[in-house]
């Protein structure tokens, strides 16, 4: 639809986005590549060079463990997402049409509020004098406090209040736009409740389902904070790892390796379900 | 029953959405530093806060980041959203898929990246001149805030721009309006609400952002969300409670404004 290849203003168009995510998003990745091949340096960050070395360091069992505990909260952080906010927002998707621009603004709101200040309520409600405790004791139903925060408990807790509107938002969108016609159908020709959840609910929302496990689990690995500020110095995630070796460990291509690492296992991830969807497609066709 | 059953777990998830927040304006009037029993009410914190004259400047510091960083990357996202569009170029499956990178890929990552260029930059600079300083800073994390928002900006134009009618600026040009003269009378208008929606998003992303601020500001440099992040390292405070609930509160402002645009837009 275009005429002249030479238009000043089409040239300013494509060449400054071009140009900003060229220079701020290609090249620094590809230089966090290079660097986690390059040795760790004595003076300067790296030295020239062509080493192995990060990479080795994470086969370390510390490391692996790392990963491993890391993976095992966000998918945790993810199933409860996924089980408290799918019926949440079949509800908010299946309540009166006047009424759903509240409902959803409502679930917007703490969306838009600054993370760290949840991730700071959450403190207070966990802590050993915190609201939780304080309550619990003046119900007599404890007598000491429990200890709440700085557990891998509070940081799934933390991780869970902070990203469920990110499941909510983009189910909420699949599951308004499913065809109520298509239920009834499936009622009418004797499905059961659970058939048609299964066989016709689930399906048709699984775009949904799939941005919104997206949405939690990859920052799920990377919020930081969160297990800095409710885990205490007990949970590391990798995020943690990662954030150590930058600002206080000083060992950029170890760094490097992890967050080079991690970026590659999330690409495995997304090309698997692309592969899955495909395949799912397929079989719908055949 | 079922019904019943639908509001009383919808409610349940509200109040889980809302409690702790709710929790936390209330205490930020109690007038007591440590306790959580309610000893009576106090403006006592909000008044400190505004003696704080540091948490004051790295507030300030925010916003202008928040504005600038929201304005650019409003106006990158929008050409880069028409541009992606509308044109055919060299580079365009790499300008896609970057976009998809970035949005994507976990802040921690896209922070470690730009600190390796802002660093290399620097050293690269301290070789050519001594005279010249790159070192990290408003710079830095300006060019970082614009780097994150623009995405946003391009994914939310481009939704609205595969809403609307091609034929509005076939017309255009077919009436022998110049590229820019499109862009400017036709496309731009036309785009408006999902442009404001854009630079909204843009500055409350700013103005959330902990982690890659924390790795690009270096030590002279520094942003409110990383002030509170080490008050709250250093404990529970009141102090904490009261800009919790004046951010709250502006969060409140800034979603009240963009419905009323969005509200408006509809009719």
């Amino acid at each position: 639809m275009t005429r002249s290849r030479s238009n000043p203003f089409r040239r300013v168009a494509t060449g400054s986005i071009f140009w900003w995510l060229f220079i701020f998003a290609l090249i620094p990745n590809a230089m966090v590549v290079m660097v986690s091949f390059m040795p760790r340096g004595e003076t300067e960050f790296v030295e020239l060079g062509l080493t192995l070395e990060s990479y080795g360091k994470l086969l370390d069992p510390l490391y692996l463990q790392v990963f491993w505990e890391s993976f095992w909260l966000a998918t945790l952080t993810t199933l409860l997402c996924l089980v408290i906010g799918y019926p949440f927002a079949y509800i908010i998707g299946r309540a009166p049409r006047h009424l759903r621009p509240l409902l959803v603004l409502l679930v917007i709101i703490p969306f838009w509020t600054s993370s760290l200040v949840r991730t700071y309520a959450m403190m207070i409600l966990l802590g050993t004098q915190g609201v939780i405790n304080t309550a619990l004791i003046a119900l007599g139903l404890i007598t000491e406090p429990l200890e709440l925060l700085f557990t891998p408990g509070a940081v799934v807790a933390g991780l869970v209040y902070t990203l469920l509107p990110f499941m909510v938002l983009p189910l909420y969108a699949s599951i308004e736009k499913l065809d109520v016609r298509l239920i009834e159908a499936a009622r009418d020709l004797g499905a059961r409740k659970l058939t048609t959840f299964r066989k016709v609910i689930i399906p048709l929302t699984m775009p949904g389902i799939v941005a919104g496990c997206m949405l939690v689990f990859l920052p799920g690995l990377g919020m930081y904070y969160v297990s800095d500020i409710l885990g205490g110095a007990k949970t590391t995630l990798i995020g943690n790892l990662i954030q150590r070796q930058f600002l206080s460990a000083r060992d950029w291509p170890f760094g490097s390796a992890l967050s080079v690492t991690l970026t590659l296992t999330m690409a495995l991830m997304l090309w698997a379900y692309v592969v899955a969807a495909r395949r799912a497609a397929q079989k719908v066709e055949a | 029953m079922q019904r019943y059953v639908n509001i009383a777990y919808a409610t349940l998830v509200y109040a889980f959405l809302y409690f702790p927040i709710v929790i936390l304006i209330v205490f930020s009037f109690n007038d007591s530093t440590y306790s959580l029993a309610w000893h009576g009410f106090t403006w006592r914190w909000y008044e400190k806060l505004a003696d704080n004259d540091v948490l004051i400047e790295v507030a300030l510091n925010s916003v202008t980041i928040g504005v600038l960083a929201a304005s650019l990357a409003t106006v990158l996202g929008t050409l880069g959203a028409v541009a992606l569009y509308h044109y055919d170029f060299l580079g365009k499956r790499l300008v896609n898929g970057l976009v998809f990178v970035l949005i994507m890929s976990p802040e921690i990552v896209m922070g470690l990246s730009l600190l390796t260029l802002f660093v290399t930059v620097q050293k690269v600079a301290a070789l050519i001149s001594e005279s010249l300083d790159a070192s990290l800073g408003f710079i830095s994390v300006l060019l970082s805030h614009v780097t994150f928002c623009t995405p946003f900006v391009i994914v939310t134009v481009l939704s609205r721009i595969n809403g609307f009618d091609r034929h509005l600026i076939e017309a255009a040009k077919d009436l022998g309006a110049s590229e820019f003269y499109t862009f400017r009378k036709v496309i731009l208008p036309l785009l408006m609400p999902a442009v404001v929606a854009g630079w909204l998003l843009s500055f409350t992303l700013s103005m959330d952002d902990v982690i890659i601020t924390q790795f690009v500001s270096g030590p002279d440099y520094e942003l409110l969300p990383l002030r509170i992040y080490s008050m709250v390292k250093r404990g529970i405070t009141p102090e904490v409670n009261a800009l919790s609930a004046i951010m709250f509160v502006a969060t409140l402002v800034i979603v009240a404004i963009a419905q009323a645009l969005l509200k408006e837009n509809k009719q």
